[in-house]
């Protein structure tokens, strides 16, 4: 607890680490309660405001829930709806961890969606490239490709900073930019271009690149694949990685208080730099699964925003591994849910948009949340990069 | 003007702050509101300026009730707060600090830059404050500044001054200059309170003193009659022994030593200048000086975290100039970082983690890459126990816990390695007396072991209270070496301000 003085600088602490308000803090526990009951209370706000705009717009209090139905319904409502959801959710874990990871070591990766392409590019390229490989080696060596793809372009950034300080989130900007461009050309390119076309769509990758469908024995329009338990696998890694390993602890030594690291005999480029590599390839495999799961090809923009919504997903995972997965899920959920919504109900999808962005309102200020439902936080726990300042 | 407090009581979730707190302030005298961290004192200034609200009890002025819903109501009953950490914005200058938020204009938003610079000038003749009011603040030295601050809260008609720890960012000579403020001030009526963890000073310049412990008035005590033990006493609730018990030391041979280093800043401006120092096996050396003239240098030199421009940095007989933080760390150099919240922990890492901050890749806490939960857990609790950390409970963060348990947990984490050459850093800065006595104790001990110990503190009293050897830092120099038993206070203050040499 903190109080400002109307002159807006006396910044006081009343009896800071005394015995009961240590206990405080042990009953707001930061990691539960910020955790767990923040985000869902910002979910269940943001569904309630998207509501009213619904009913603003024109609709009915029945329509306005029937349009929610159909958002449950196209999200979970059937075995294909579910699938659907996790087919959506699977490169959003990828990116939210990405976002998460860099977050973890003070450091803001916005350059998801640049790593995502060139993951994908990498990975098309060596899904197409090698023929007659057994499935067991071919698909390995694409997705290492696309991890190296992406590793590449998360290395430039972290290593520039490092080197030279530059910001990455400057740098990871731009590198967006010469992807974009990048991939446009590479689609034009008789490398990459398939034979017989003008327009700039890469060759298909073989079967033996393919990361196997999960549930088309079931239902051959469902479309989740092989690709989740990849990003899941990822998630189980880096919560490892993370908080078991000595490189986790000098990530997060470095995320929390850099000259601490420092002091402590921690090189904290060589932290920016790694770290930096590892989130560009987790965004790398995002690009990796969808190509060679979904798509089975590139075209332009096959990023689709995805690099962006992973740090919206990390926001809202509060860059935990288990909460990422949690985040890319509902996320998913809600990109799902949102299509059926537009095809069954008078709502179009648009409104997903909006429920999104409030969500991650909600959860990047928790103090509205707190004042709503006078649930006690720990505001400064929510700080979750230490942004430009670096 | 005469304050009152009549028992006032402020309650934070499951934290009694201020428990019937009852004093008394009068006019033309100094009460000096004594306590350890945590025992209250800011939360009751805070209810004193307005910033919070009592939950029960009474502030009376002259014998008034007052009722302040926010700062400016307590200023406008003219008390003026002059904070430990100053307000002033640097790159104004004197006058300009001094008017913000109280500017005298022409007409709506246009700056009287003349009547401000007079009403300056009006009160820094009226009570003694010389201070040029052109000056850029942040060209001054810090007691000028904080005759800034004064004049500050006198323009705003203060009658009742609260000074918060204001000695503790001042150099003696600067204090001996501040006790002569507070004497004019209280010649001219003012009532002053003066809140401060050292006790001589409140000895020094008080005319009553009212010990606080644990949100509660723990007693008042004459300054004439009481000693600095009893005070000690009263803030800790235990008899507390100020004086650090020390045989002779036996040194032997020489662990560190300093020849001709040097280091610069991006101007190339000299921050070390060609130091030369020794440490031996078995004693302890201070490093006087004042704040910024080179202590944190050179630590940051001896332990790798800046680079030399010159000289070397010799280890047991090994040249580390060009070693890095962890090697030389490795190599057997423990180090207690002058800056424990920004360098000696992480506040949002557990009590565990922190207690392994610069071991954690070694054997027993990790194994090929990968943590040991196991093993750094039973270390931490070993650590929290026999260091005496309270509470001992591993999986706190270290930011839960109080300043002085915090660098207990530092001296633990440093202490426990058994190191040839111990570097302690303002050891006892900002923390309790319970936990000062504890590290001294701590210090005492290793130098007893045999190792090599240095220590750099601006509190000229534990310098003598720890040291074998006193070197003085001056402008990045060192400009005296001294045997501790054969020099005085008064002499290092002299060196420390450069007028000797």
């Amino acid at each position: 607890m903190s109080i400002t003085s109307p002159d807006g600088s006396v910044t006081i602490d009343p009896d800071p680490g005394k015995g009961p308000s240590f206990l405080r803090r042990l009953t707001t526990a930061t990691d539960w309660k910020t955790g767990l009951v923040i985000p869902l209370l910002a979910v269940f706000t943001a569904l309630v405001i998207s509501g009213a705009i619904i009913m603003l717009t024109g609709s009915s209090f029945a329509e306005m829930l029937d349009a929610y139905k159909a958002l449950l319904q196209g999200s979970v409502g059937s075995l294909r709806a579910i699938s659907q959801t996790l087919t959506e959710a699977t490169p959003l874990i990828f990116t939210g961890l990405a976002v998460a990871l860099a977050f973890r070591a003070g450091l803001f990766n916005i350059g998801g969606e640049g790593q995502l392409l060139m993951g994908g590019m990498l990975a098309v390229l060596a899904g197409f490239t090698f023929t007659g490989l057994p499935w067991f080696i071919h698909l390995p060596l694409a997705i290492v490709a696309g991890a190296i793809g992406g590793a590449i372009w998360g290395f430039i950034p972290g290593f520039l900073k490092a080197k030279t300080g530059a910001h990455e989130v400057i740098v990871t900007i731009m590198m967006n930019y010469i992807a974009y461009r990048l991939v446009d050309y590479l689609l034009k390119s008789t490398l990459f271009q398939r034979e017989g076309r003008n327009d700039p769509i890469s060759k298909n990758i073989q079967d033996s690149a393919q990361l196997p469908p999960l549930l088309q024995w079931l239902d051959p329009a469902a479309t989740v694949h092989f690709g989740l338990f990849l990003a899941l696998g990822a998630a189980a890694f880096i919560w490892w990685l993370l908080f078991r390993t000595n490189t986790g602890f000098e990530f997060r030594a470095v995320g929390a208080n850099p000259s601490a690291a420092r002091y402590a005999g921690m090189s904290v480029t060589k932290v920016y730099i790694l770290v930096m590599s590892i989130s560009g390839a987790l965004a790398g495999l995002a690009g990796t699964g969808q190509v060679l799961g979904l798509l089975d090809r590139a075209s332009p923009g096959f990023s689709a925003g995805l690099g962006f919504d992973g740090i919206a997903v990390a926001l809202l995972g509060r860059s935990n591994p288990v909460g990422v997965v949690a985040a890319a899920v509902l996320f998913g959920g809600l990109n799902a849910g949102g299509q059926y919504m537009q095809a069954n109900a008078d709502v179009g999808i648009d409104l997903i948009s909006v429920i999104q962005a409030l969500i991650i309102i909600f959860v990047a200020a928790p103090a509205l949340i707190s004042a709503i439902y006078r649930v006690k936080t720990d505001a400064t726990s929510t700080q979750i990069s230490k942004g430009w300042g670096a | 003007m005469e304050l009152e407090l009549r028992g006032i009581t402020k309650r934070f979730p499951g934290v009694l702050a201020n428990d019937e707190v009852t004093l008394t302030a009068r006019s033309g005298k100094v009460l000096a509101l004594i306590g350890e961290n945590g025992a209250g004192k800011s939360t009751l200034m805070n209810v004193l300026s307005g910033l919070y609200k009592q939950d029960a009890g009474e502030i009376l002025i002259d014998g008034k009730v007052q009722d302040f819903r926010d700062p400016g109501d307590a200023i406008k009953a003219g008390i003026g707060m002059v904070h430990q950490h100053f307000m002033l914005v640097p790159v104004f200058s004197v006058y300009e600090n001094v008017v913000l938020g109280v500017e005298p204009v022409h007409g709506p938003g246009v700056l009287n830059r003349k009547k401000a610079r007079s009403e300056v000038r009006e009160i820094s003749e009226r009570f003694g404050l010389a201070v040029d009011p052109d000056a850029l603040v942040e060209d001054l030295p810090v007691g000028i500044q904080q005759r800034v601050e004064i004049i500050k809260v006198l323009l705003r008609g203060a009658k009742i001054l609260v000074f918060d720890e204001p000695t503790a960012v001042l150099t003696p000579q600067e204090v001996e200059e501040f006790f002569g403020i507070v004497a004019e001030l209280k010649g001219r009526g003012a009532t002053i309170i003066f809140i401060t963890h050292k006790l001589k000073e409140a000895l020094a310049v008080a005319d009553d003193i009212t010990v606080l412990r644990g949100g509660k008035v723990m007693g008042h005590a004459d300054p004439r009659t009481a000693t600095p033990e009893q005070l000690a006493s009263m803030m800790v609730g235990r008899d507390i022994d100020l004086t650090v018990d020390k045989t002779e030391a036996t040194p032997g041979d020489d662990v560190l030593t300093l020849r001709g280093v040097h280091m610069v800043d991006d101007y190339g401006r000299a921050l070390l200048n060609r130091i030369d120092l020794t440490v031996r096996a078995g004693e302890i050396v201070g490093v006087a000086g004042i704040q910024g003239n080179g202590q944190t240098e050179l630590v940051e030199a001896i332990t790798g975290l800046l680079p030399l421009a010159g000289g070397t940095v010799e280890f047991l007989g090994k040249d580390i100039s060009k070693a890095s933080p962890r090697q030389r760390h490795a190599a057997g150099i423990a180090h207690v970082p002058e800056d424990r919240n920004h360098m000696g922990m992480i506040s949002s890492f557990t009590v565990s983690e922190n207690l392994i901050l610069d071991s954690y890749y070694q054997p027993p806490f990790s194994r090929r890459g990968v943590m040991d939960g196991d093993a750094i857990r039973e270390s931490a609790e070993s650590l929290v126990e026999s260091y005496d950390v309270r509470p001992p409970l591993i999986d706190n963060t270290g930011g839960a816990l109080s300043g002085g348990n915090a660098q207990k947990m530092i001296v633990a984490r440093e202490f426990s390695r058994d190191v040839p050459l111990v570097i302690c850093a303002q050891p006892t800065r900002g923390i309790d007396v319970g936990s000062i006595e504890y590290i001294h104790e701590q210090i005492i001990r290793k130098r007893d072991e045999g190792k090599a110990i240095l220590i750099v503190s601006t509190e000229l009293d534990e310098i003598f209270a720890l040291s074998d050897r006193i070197v003085v830092m001056y402008d990045g120099k060192i400009v005296a070496e001294m045997t501790a038993s054969e020099t005085t206070p008064t002499e290092v203050g002299l060196y420390m301000a450069g007028k000797a040499a």
